[in-house]
């Protein structure tokens, strides 16, 4: 009997070791909000986001000999939200993060590992006036902000402008503004068998891939509203079909592809659009001769008027940073007008501020290519900062991809289960 | 007393102490753990910070049993061990025989079978997305009679793929383990089977299959913990469970549920069932197979 109870007993330990994972509790605590003193920070592990932050640690370091920075790339990890949540679980999250996802925020914030940066003397003041009215959508449900808006990659539709006059579309007025546009020019370039697919964006059921289908679109089509307002489901609507009828249409008719591209679909022309965001510029600028537009609308909104998703990374402060008052005027040193100006140099990126074509015209006017990002960036929408945040994505991508890119069931079925699903997770069920 | 504690040999804990502390501390309390998140409303916090975790009897068994996403992953991986075990065991089983009869390039037939099983998933899964991709190398081959969709994006079609790639994956290892039983059988028998006219089939059903049965019961048991624990697979060659949720394993759901979304709880209680659920199948295995000592 022993015997048999062995392995038995192996592969319940196999298993449950799996899903055990430790938990933090008890212990910790960390300085003041006006503590003092050297402090480590966490940054991106892209090359021209390595290169921002060493100059803006050099630069902090050379005036403050008594508040030193301590900087490195975020530990490698499957995400950088994962690395993050285990550090703030394990108490050795640093005092910064500059890469922080606003999905994982109102995760965070319930661990408490996140500081309220409004409890600073001037957080609230010097967030709403740096971001202006984009600063609300980071706004938490208690009126907190727990994170510091820092810069957003708005996602427009990149052609390739060579593929369009191979199929005898015209490359530098391409017809793309309205969903009709969109799916005949579509046609276009499939029956010209220029590219594999018109569009492929990643059909895969990771949860935040409706971040570059769905949600730009969503977003133009609604006028910039969200996914989650108030607390409900927003998208069981006209426009939501709208969108979900359009992206079906696309997978039907095999302009857009269902299976996962391993590569880039648009630097290989196995496509010949894609829904990026303005670091793709220095990423295809040589290799492809593309072009840029809004992303497209049912009825064609004007681009000065479309709205779209923001893909923005913020910087989050730690709970666990034992100098919080350095940590915050680092936190204000590497948000400001010189450094954000810096930032926009090294990466194309765009900071989260108001006005901000207005703030560094040289910098447009030399780089007209990221102009129309910089306009398009204070039309932007966020991920909703509700509760279940990311299980509310997983929601939506599951029946998304079930309605949408496998075209199974009908579409208003999904939207309003869906809904249903989701306006449960919205209120913390 | 302390006689009584300690045994008639006590210098025998000392030698015994590091083994039990790590078998302690990596298998028991994660176990003990895991289960006792199972039943309060958990999540992970930081250190210091005030939250309350009530003990909520099986609510949480509850949210995971109505959760139709892990009744689909359970069923998917049932599709998988149907596939998978008695697929590993034929093959290995078949492929040790042989390879215990090769009389030239030993060596190079058992390391090319066990390569596959030291690499790392994730460098052969672009071989294998290369293969079954829709305009693969699969599909080229069998022109109009591929599958449509294709392989790894056919509800039907998904896990089947996968479970054949964990095969030919683990394949090498479990040759091994039938590799060692198989010096373990007396040549004897083989002789006189022989004698008594048995071909090699004869002899292959006769005498290697019974005298490997606990060589049999290990790779049933090893592959169905194997096939329990799939994660790597349907997560990099579907894309995160695709199509639909048709490649979604118990394991895929704990960490989505777990890690991604903040829930250990909930995790942890389809860790608990996923338990039951293999040491079920392993009883069943166990009969089936025929595994009792003697």
């Amino acid at each position: 009997m022993r015997r048999r109870i062995i392995p038995v007993a192996g592969a319940a330990a196999a298993i449950l070791a799996l899903s055990a994972c430790s938990g933090g509790s008890g212990g910790g605590g960390a300085g003041g909000m006006d503590s003092r003193g050297d402090i480590t920070i966490w940054y991106s592990n892209n090359e021209a986001e390595i290169a921002w932050a060493e100059q803006m640690v050099e630069a902090w370091n050379a005036e403050n000999a008594d508040e030193q920075i301590t900087a490195q790339e975020i530990p490698a990890g499957s995400s950088s939200e994962e690395v993050i949540s285990a550090a703030i679980t394990a108490g050795n999250a640093p005092c910064l993060i500059f890469n922080t996802s606003p999905a994982a925020v109102p995760e965070f914030q319930r661990q408490g590992g996140l500081v309220d940066l409004t409890e600073f003397e001037d957080g609230e003041e010097y967030i709403t006036e740096r971001s202006g009215d984009l600063a609300e959508q980071y706004r938490s449900e208690d009126g907190g902000f727990y994170q510091m808006p820092w810069k957003s990659n708005p996602v427009l539709i990149f052609y390739n402008k060579a593929l369009f006059a191979e199929a005898g579309l015209d490359p530098e007025n391409p017809s793309l503004s309205t969903y009709d546009e969109f799916l005949e020019t579509s046609r276009t370039l499939s029956e010209a068998g220029v590219a594999e697919y018109a569009i492929n964006p990643a059909p895969t059921s990771e949860f935040f891939q409706s971040w570059f289908d769905f949600y730009p679109l969503y977003a133009a089509e609604t006028g910039g509203t969200q996914l989650v307002e108030d607390g409900a489901a927003t998208f069981d609507s006209p426009e939501g079909e709208a969108v979900a009828d359009f992206w079906r249409t696309l997978y039907a008719e095999g302009l857009a592809g269902q299976e996962q591209y391993q590569g880039d679909a648009f630097a290989d022309g196995y496509a010949a659009m894609a829904i990026v965001g303005p670091w793709a510029i220095s990423v295809y600028g040589d290799t492809v001769e593309w072009g840029s537009v809004p992303v497209p609308t049912s009825g064609g909104t004007a681009p000065e008027e479309t709205w779209t998703f923001s893909d923005a990374k913020n910087v989050g402060l730690f709970t666990a940073c034992e100098n919080k008052g350095t940590a915050w005027d680092v936190l204000k040193f590497a948000t400001s007008e010189e450094q954000d100006g810096l930032w926009l140099e090294a990466t194309g990126q765009m900071p989260l501020r108001q006005d901000l074509t207005g703030t560094y015209p040289d910098y447009f006017a030399a780089n007209p290519a990221y102009e129309q990002f910089g306009d398009q960036a204070s039309r932007t929408v966020e991920v909703p900062n509700v509760p279940n945040s990311v299980e509310i994505w997983q929601t939506f991508r599951d029946g998304y991809s079930e309605a949408v890119v496998f075209g199974e069931g009908e579409i208003p079925t999904f939207l309003s289960d869906t809904a249903t699903e989701v306006d449960d997770l919205a209120a913390g069920d | 007393m302390l006689r009584r504690i300690l045994g008639s040999h006590p210098l025998g804990l000392v030698f015994a102490a590091p083994y039990l502390i790590f078998i302690g501390v990596v298998f028991a309390y994660p176990i003990v753990f895991a289960v006792w998140m199972s039943f309060h409303d958990y999540f992970f916090a930081a250190p210091g910070a005030v939250v309350d975790r009530p003990f909520v009897g099986f609510d949480n068994y509850v949210t995971v049993l109505s959760d139709p996403d892990v009744w689909r992953s359970f069923g998917n991986v049932g599709i998988f061990l149907v596939i998978n075990v008695p697929l590993t065991v034929a093959l290995s089983m078949l492929l040790a025989t042989a390879l215990d009869r090769v009389a030239r390039a030993k060596t190079f037939f058992r390391v090319a079978y066990y390569v596959p099983y030291v690499t790392a998933s994730v460098a052969v899964v672009a071989v294998w997305l290369f293969l079954f991709s829709g305009n693969g190398l699969v599909n080229n081959i069998l022109g109009p009679l591929a599958p449509d969709p294709s392989w790894l994006i056919n509800s039907a079609l998904a896990m089947p793929t996968i479970a054949l790639f964990v095969t030919w994956k683990g394949l090498g290892f479990y040759i091994l383990l039938y590799l060692a039983a198989l010096q373990n059988v007396p040549r004897e028998l083989y002789e006189s089977v022989s004698m008594d006219g048995g071909g090699r089939i004869r002899q292959f059903f006769s005498v290697t299959v019974p005298s490997v049965r606990p060589a049999t019961l290990l790779v049933v048991l090893l592959a169905t913990i194997t096939g329990a624990n799939l994660f790597t697979e349907p997560y990099l060659l579907t894309g995160g469970g695709g199509p639909n949720g048709a490649s979604t394993s118990p394991v895929l759901l704990i960490y989505q549920r777990g890690i991604e979304q903040g829930n250990p709880d909930i995790a942890a209680a389809i860790g608990v069932i996923l338990i039951i659920f293999v040491l079920i199948i392993a009883a069943l295995q166990r009969r089936l197979v025929g595994g009792e000592d003697r």
